[in-house]
């Protein structure tokens, strides 16, 4: 196979992983995140302490973190088709891939808000704060180091999900591996395929750290002035990231 | 608001009260912010916390009384209940019964049911500020940004709230600070910090949970410094708990001493050092020394207010013509006035010194015997 031959093919399967992961985890971040909130806030000693709901959400996403994928694609078939009118395709895929990142990320942020201290929670409440202040002034900016670190993690994790979305004929980088690179014996673009991949996951995983670790890091370095500039003007890349990927 | 003179002004006018410098005739107006109306009360406080079919008594009909404008604290040992008892006041915590009334308000009443705080009550605590022992502070936010929290709960504009956030800045001394974030600023700095974001929402009462517990001695010593500040500069009441005599010791004007969930004593500093037996004043003033031998009659002097500025126990020896030691001896300004608790020996038996005895309670000082009926003053637990 000659470069020219394979090059269209690269192109439509890294287009079609770039539309599956985009918009999995714009889903799984949309939901996951209030759903990872409302985890710790109707925990037990939480500040919207319900038992039952606590139960019944842990639950369900503990069913769904657990499920294999492949299974959970196969399985959601029905409700894919009334989402987008098909079970085949890379739109279809991404049902399947957004249902199963959600609970992936709703953990990952539950653990996260976990972490922010009970006294900052305290104090903006002694100040009069309401929950819905407490989650918007504390436990989501207090968290943000992490809940980027946990995007970063998701996008990792919803790239190999994407790869299994070939199954349902929604393409991408796993897909071309698998039929080209395995079933034809075209070793060369598999080896470009799992080069591709790598570069990616390596670029992804280095900005999502650089990002929450300058968000982490903010004023605990005494520097002077500029470095805290430096920093600041990193952060709307954190947040662009997030979106992008 | 009537200021009132304090009980241990009324006996004796133009009281001196400082012995280096001593102030003939003008009696300085010490802390004339102090009124007798309460701002804090509460009223058979008490919290049980069930874990797991367990009890644990955390307050057991606890009765304060703050006055307006004074700095009150409350002292105790881990586990006495006085963590629970401060946050029970702003109602973090829930009492199990009793109530709790600020300024007038009984916060109890606006609890309502349940674990969530409803307007009224959430209200109410934005006119209460709290200092925190590990500050609270958002490290995603800078100095500034912390202090104007507050004021974005309140609903106040932008401008409002930067105006007022450098104000209190300047007012704890951190203007230069208004863009750093926490992590950038010490200890004490982040105590300066918390304050004036306390003092944002311009409370009457400030709540100070172990303020000064994580920060040096030094330290410790500015922030008191700055509590008394704004006490006396805004007229703020300011209760403060604490395990740490030397804070009771700088700045209260009235203390209370906690033990598994009661308060034992309480009252104004020099109530406390005129009531015997008294464990507070004991730790506040101690003085050790046993008798040297068996002949001998050990008293504890307790002066208080302007009769520490009289030279006693020379007058004692000359008009007696008898030897005095000095065994042991606590004087210190105490809320502005000069008081202490001095251990003296005399030679002989106590029926040798009944005259002498009675010359010293003449002159208006408090004269306990050790080792006289009961042990009366039990030693200082510093």
């Amino acid at each position: 196979m000659t470069w020219s031959e394979m090059q269209p093919l690269l192109s439509d399967a890294c287009s079609q992983t770039f539309t599956m992961v985009l918009w999995s985890t714009v889903i799984a971040v949309v939901a996951g995140l209030p759903l990872g909130i409302l985890l710790v806030l109707t925990d037990r000693g939480g500040l919207l302490q319900n038992v039952l709901a606590n139960k019944v959400i842990g639950q369900i996403v503990n069913v769904g973190r657990s499920m294999p994928f492949i299974i959970l694609m196969v399985a959601l078939m029905s409700f894919t088709r009334w989402v987008t009118g098909t079970t085949i395709g890379t739109t279809a895929a991404i049902v399947p891939l957004a249902i199963g990142g959600i609970p992936f990320f709703a953990r990952l942020v539950e653990t996260a808000v976990r972490e922010v201290d009970q006294g900052l929670v305290e104090a903006v409440q002694s100040m009069g704060g309401n929950t819905w202040t407490i989650v918007r002034k504390v436990l989501v900016p207090e968290a943000l180091p992490s809940l980027i670190a946990s995007t970063t993690t998701t996008i990792i994790a919803l790239i190999g999900y994407s790869a299994m979305a070939g199954t349902v004929g929604g393409g991408g980088l796993g897909d071309l591996a698998v039929r080209y690179g395995y079933q034809r014996f075209e070793t060369e673009l598999m080896w470009i395929t799992v080069a591709i991949l790598a570069v990616v996951i390596s670029l992804i995983q280095f900005a999502g750290d650089f990002a929450a670790r300058s968000l982490h890091r903010r004023g605990a370095r005494s520097g002077p002035a500029p470095k805290l500039r430096l920093l600041k003007a990193k952060e709307p890349a954190a947040a662009e990231i997030s979106k992008v990927a | 608001m009537s200021v009132r003179r304090r009980p241990y002004e009324t006996h004796t006018p133009a009281p001196c009260r400082n012995r280096m410098h001593p102030c003939p005739g003008t009696p300085t107006p010490a802390h004339s912010t102090v009124t007798e109306t309460h701002v804090i009360t509460t009223s058979g406080l008490t919290k049980v916390y069930r874990s797991r079919g367990r009890e644990v008594t955390a307050l057991d009909g606890v009765d304060l009384h703050v006055r307006e404008g004074e700095v009150y604290g409350v002292i105790g040992q881990s586990g006495a209940g006085k963590s629970s008892l401060i946050r029970c006041v702003n109602l973090l915590e829930r009492p199990t019964s009793g109530t709790v009334t600020v300024a007038g308000q009984d916060l109890t009443a606006l609890a309502g049911r349940g674990p969530r705080a409803g307007r009224e009550l959430r209200r109410a605590r934005s006119r209460i500020g709290m200092v925190f022992q590990h500050f609270n502070l958002l490290s995603s936010r800078t100095v500034q940004d912390n202090v104007e929290l507050p004021l974005e709960i309140l609903g106040k504009s932008g401008k409002e709230r930067s105006r007022k956030a450098l104000e209190l800045l300047d007012l704890v001394g951190l203007a230069d600070k208004a863009k750093a974030y926490p992590a950038q600023l010490s200890g004490g700095q982040k105590q300066r910090v918390g304050i004036a974001r306390a003092l944002a929402g311009d409370p009457k009462v400030l709540l100070s949970d172990e303020a000064t517990s994580a920060l040096d001695p030094e330290t410790t010593r500015s922030i008191l410094q700055l509590l008394r500040d704004l006490n006396r500069q805004l007229g703020l009441t300011v209760l403060l708990i604490t395990h740490e005599m030397d804070v009771v010791k700088s700045i209260c004007d009235s203390a209370a001493l906690m033990e598994r969930g009661r308060i034992v004593e309480s009252g104004t500093v020099s109530e406390l050092l005129a009531t015997p037996g008294s464990t507070l004043a004991a730790a506040l003033f101690p003085v050790g020394g046993e008798a040297t031998g068996a002949d001998r009659t050990v008293l504890d002097v307790t002066f208080h207010g302007e009769s520490a500025t009289q030279p006693v126990v020379s007058q004692l020896a000359r008009t007696y013509n008898i030897d005095i030691s000095i065994l042991g001896a606590a004087i210190d300004t105490v809320g502005g006035l000069q008081v202490g608790r001095m251990r003296i020996e005399l030679p002989g038996r106590y029926e040798d010194n009944v005259v002498p005895i009675g010359f010293l309670r003449e002159q208006g000082l408090q004269i306990d015997v050790v080792g006289q009926d009961a042990p009366l003053v039990k030693e200082g637990a510093k």
